[in-house]
């Protein structure tokens, strides 16, 4: 994909996430190209809630988007992986002692 | 336990997703055979878009993504064929739902390629030059009704078979675009069940056209599934890359099993003497394919291959003005966008 909008051959990249019902959050199900917002939620509706898969749909140019890098993916989570005591099973309970 | 090792993080400013892919020559990619990669591959994890992979590997998808997304979008036309002419507004509304869903299966695909750095409009280029495959099922013409049906049952009844182990595909974003796509295929397998069903308890006309549609795909839906395991080369190194689950002889066998007792159902018949029980491994036995037929299709001495590639090329060169009024749209909006904040 070249930088210069000028040379695009396709219209920009959109990431697609559906809330598939009420009370649970956006998920992630895909991408599409289109040349704007508007027509990117028309798409996505045809693409991914042709049964009804959703009730609300958010499109994000794909280029908006910052992830982690793959490469340093260890780097990047080890400062949580000697933090055992982050979780209640790292504790002990005496026998007998409930509600905890 | 272990310490952080680095705390210095270059975050990567890319696209997450799509056309993120460094190119190829700036990556460390994995060898073929690099431990690592097997290892991941052994223990049943998941490629990602982003990972280092090895090259062959990337490749490998790239045309296998591709070429099935071409089989999505060119497998609307013999269907397409049968809209206008669909005996009821039921079977109109549902037919076009099912070329909808085609429509849509090769858009999944296509952006589960894109994320491995090709771009969607370069493989519609290779597809119109025809340096990329579809799959050649769709060479065959649509001559009757009853076609409907037979794809529907005998062809997507082959594809899901073909496909459901694609689900687990080592490539995360092709097996979650086969998930969505199997789910959907099981509507088309039915219609198509259904359609044969209704015509094979109809008139004796109606029952002979069923027939003679079911005679025409059974062989050439039999080929979907490739040539002979000891004859497809490429086969071992799928299946060790966890991008192909079964052999191609395994899947047929599969699909072989579930059918002929449907085909019970339907009243239909499926044309090769040959078939037969086999009690002792529990398995219906075919006879020989013939797959010269299968090699002229595919090298392009199919009856419909000039006209499906000149069809879509067509409907490619017609629709430039659609996606080019949508890019002016978008920019004038764009520009009234702009002048309202300056």
């Amino acid at each position: 994909m070249s930088a210069d909008p000028g040379t695009q051959r396709d219209w920009p990249l959109w990431e697609v996430f559906v809330r598939s019902r009420r009370g649970l959050s956006h998920g992630h199900v895909g991408s599409l190209h289109a040349p704007d917002a508007e027509m990117a939620l028309r798409n996505a509706r045809d693409i991914y809630t042709r049964r009804q898969e959703g009730v609300s749909i958010w499109v994000v140019p794909a280029d908006a988007i910052s992830a982690s890098s793959p490469d340093e993916k260890d780097a990047f989570f080890d400062p949580a992986a000697d933090k055992v005591y982050r979780h209640p099973t790292f504790y002990t309970v005496p026998d007998g002692v409930k509600h905890l | 336990m272990t310490l952080c090792r680095r705390c210095a993080i270059r975050c990567n400013i890319e696209r997450v997703y799509g056309n993120d892919f460094t190119a190829p020559s700036q990556v460390d990619a994995p060898a073929e055979d690099d431990p690592g990669f097997l290892a991941l591959l052994d223990d049943e994890g998941r490629v990602e878009p982003r990972d280092a992979m090895p090259e062959a590997y990337r490749k490998t998808l790239v045309r296998q993504i591709a070429q099935h997304a071409h089989s999505e979008i060119i497998g609307m036309q013999p269907e397409g064929n049968w809209i206008t002419r669909a005996p009821s507004l039921k079977r109109k509304a549902i037919l076009m739902a099912k070329v909808q869903d085609e429509a849509g299966h090769g858009l999944y695909l296509y952006a589960a390629a894109e994320t491995l750095g090709v771009e969607r409009a370069d493989l519609l280029d290779r597809l119109h030059a025809g340096t990329q495959k579809y799959s050649s099922i769709f060479n065959y013409p649509t001559i009757t009704w009853a076609d409907m049906g037979a794809i529907g049952w005998l062809v997507d009844g082959a594809a899901i078979v073909n496909q459901v182990p694609i689900t687990r595909c080592s490539y995360g974003p092709y097996a979650r675009a086969m998930v969505r796509i199997c789910k959907e295929e099981s509507f088309h397998q039915r219609q198509g069940f259904e359609i044969l069903h209704t015509l094979s308890n109809g008139t004796p006309a109606q029952h002979a056209m069923a027939q003679d549609a079911v005679n025409r795909w059974w062989w050439p839906s039999l080929m979907m599934f490739g040539p002979p395991d000891d004859a497809s080369p490429n086969s071992e190194r799928s299946m060790r890359w966890g991008i192909k689950r079964h052999s191609n002889d395994a899947l047929r066998q599969k699909f072989v099993d579930m059918t002929v007792p449907q085909s019970h159902a339907l009243g239909l018949t499926l044309p090769d003497p040959e078939l037969a029980y086999d009690e002792a491994s529990g398995h219906w036995r075919t006879g020989p394919i013939d797959f010269t037929e299968l090699f002229e299709v595919i090298k392009g001495n199919g009856s419909c291959n000039v006209q499906r590639m000149a069809h879509r090329r067509g409907a490619h060169e017609r629709g430039a003005w659609v996606r080019d009024a949508a890019d002016a749209y978008a920019a004038k909006r764009a520009a009234r966008t702009e002048a309202a904040v300056a």
